[in-house]
């Protein structure tokens, strides 16, 4: 039985589209996933739906979705397909920080006003050459003779290059400045170039087709975020993204623990009344599953009472909670998902078909290796010496 | 189990010659439901859980049914008013059969 609470109304008004959205994203799921290819028709219904705009503020002639009701999304099109619902997780995180962290300049506000008509924004964070640290960067902005900036900058990882109409870029902020003195630059599809690098073959996730290129732009100084990176990360970016990264995580899990739930139910349809011994597993999977939600549901709203308070979302309990959430989800899921597979059993096992575990699997493993669980450890571990968890 | 304490399921008796789905909701309340009354007695629109209808009771309602007419109730008509009368679990096992066709 699912018991129906009455959801509150601020969840409701995107329920609908996202559940439209994840009809279309879990039709295509299966070949996204076997030909690692970008999931374009759930992209487009994204945008069609309102989704990909959905966080845009009021001010900015937005629905100003919370984070809360992003993760609602998040899960919901993570359990039809997760490459589709990380292509949101990310998209999301990335837009935020324009309205939070962009300033009045006009390439700022024309951006948000490309988000507000559905464009799709992708991340160059990472950087060959600094190991996946995205709060260090090697390459710079460098101004011009004519007054604009250039940059290029060689990324191991673009999640969803080909699909998007802008990258956000992180570079130092001219060619003097230290590796950790970071910007954040917008690059509109139509003003740069990519070479690709190398290709993203990978086990799970292979929708979100994370290749490498080394792009190149040169544009104008107004599509240079007022704020410095550290606190773009630090306030918006990295809470964002942890919080809705684990919501398309917990939908993996959610849609594994259906199959289980109805491998047990067939079994129990065999002799009703005798509880079949799937449904102890089952009840324990539930446990799981629902501390999984409780804390993802619970940090996204602990994000948005934060959201307006910098000096809360700068705190070192804050940042030790973001990646505690990261950390703890991407270990809940692929323990989850293993679990619903011995519940379901040789057709969990099954390559495909309606009853396999097997993308679940390999999708969920990606969440413990995309920002490697040991660098947020290694970064909370200088933390953890002074400062406790938010009770 | 045969005593009726409730007046208004004892008119009821003319459904048992109802459709499939009706047999089936009834025969699954008969054997899962542990109502105080007899089920194919009940009125169609009766309240099962006054007639002793127990959540636990209703997943093997729910199982017999779906086992007897070969259908799985969607996840969306899975509350307690679905199971609140004969002629309520007959309209979501026929959503059901809908839903499978």
């Amino acid at each position: 039985m699912t018991l129906v609470l009455p959801a509150p109304s601020v969840v409701d008004r995107f329920a609908e589209r996202a559940s439209a959205v994840a009809e279309v994203a879990a039709q295509f799921a299966d070949e996204v996933d076997r030909d690692a290819r970008p999931p374009r028709e759930a992209i487009a219904a994204m945008r069609e739906y309102g989704l990909l705009a959905a966080a845009v503020p009021t001010e900015h002639g937005g629905e100003g979705a919370s984070v809360a009701e992003l993760s609602a999304i998040a899960t919901e099109l993570g359990r039809a397909c997760a490459a589709t619902g990380m292509v949101f997780a990310m998209h999301q995180g990335q837009v935020m920080a324009l309205w939070r962290h962009g300033g009045d300049g006009a390439g700022v506000l024309e951006t948000i006003e490309d988000v507000r008509g559905g464009a799709l924004v992708a991340s160059a964070t990472s950087e060959r050459g600094v190991g996946g640290d995205a709060r260090r960067s090697t390459c710079s902005i460098e101004p011009t003779d004519d007054g604009r900036i250039r940059l290029r900058k060689d990324a191991p990882v673009i999640s969803y290059a080909t699909e998007a109409d802008a990258v956000f870029v992180t570079a130092r902020r001219d060619p003097d400045a230290p590796a950790s003195d970071q910007r954040l630059l917008i690059c509109r599809t139509d003003t740069m170039v990519l070479s690709q690098t190398s290709t993203w073959d990978t086990m799970g996730l292979r929708g979100t087709c994370s290749n490498g290129w080394i792009l190149d732009t040169e544009t104008t100084t107004d599509r240079v975020f007022r704020d410095d990176y550290a606190a773009i990360s630090a306030q918006t970016v990295l809470p964002v993204s942890h919080v809705l990264w684990a919501s398309v995580w917990l939908g993996i899990a959610v849609s594994s623990a259906e199959r289980a739930r109805s491998a047990v139910r067939k079994q129990a349809r065999a002799s009703v009344g005798t509880t079949p011994p799937g449904a102890l597993r089952l009840a324990e999977l539930l446990v799981d599953l629902q501390a999984l939600a409780d804390s993802v549901r619970h940090a996204a709203e602990r994000f948005d009472a934060a959201a307006d308070d910098p000096d809360v979302l700068a705190s070192s309990a804050y940042a030790l909670a973001a990646n505690a959430l990261k950390i703890g989800a991407s270990e809940r899921v692929t323990d989850i998902v293993t679990k619903a597979l011995r519940i379901v059993g040789i057709a969990g096992y099954a390559a495909s078909g309606p009853m396999s575990i097997a993308r679940h699997l390999r999708d969920a493993h990606g969440a413990a290796v995309m920002v490697s669980n040991d660098r947020l450890l290694g970064n909370d571990a200088d933390l953890a010496i002074m400062t406790g968890v938010i009770l | 189990m045969e005593q009726d304490p409730n007046p208004s399921s004892a008119t009821a008796t003319a459904t048992i010659a109802g459709p499939a789905t009706d047999r089936a909701v009834r025969r699954a309340l008969a054997e899962h439901g542990r109502l105080t009354v007899d089920a194919w007695g009940v009125a169609s629109i009766a309240d099962l859980y006054v007639l002793g209808l127990t959540s636990h009771a209703t997943v093997n309602v729910m199982l017999a049914v779906e086992s007897e007419l070969d259908v799985e109730f969607p996840d969306s008509v899975l509350n307690r008013s679905t199971f609140a009368s004969v002629e309520s679990i007959t309209a979501a096992a026929e959503l059901a059969a809908e839903l499978a066709s």
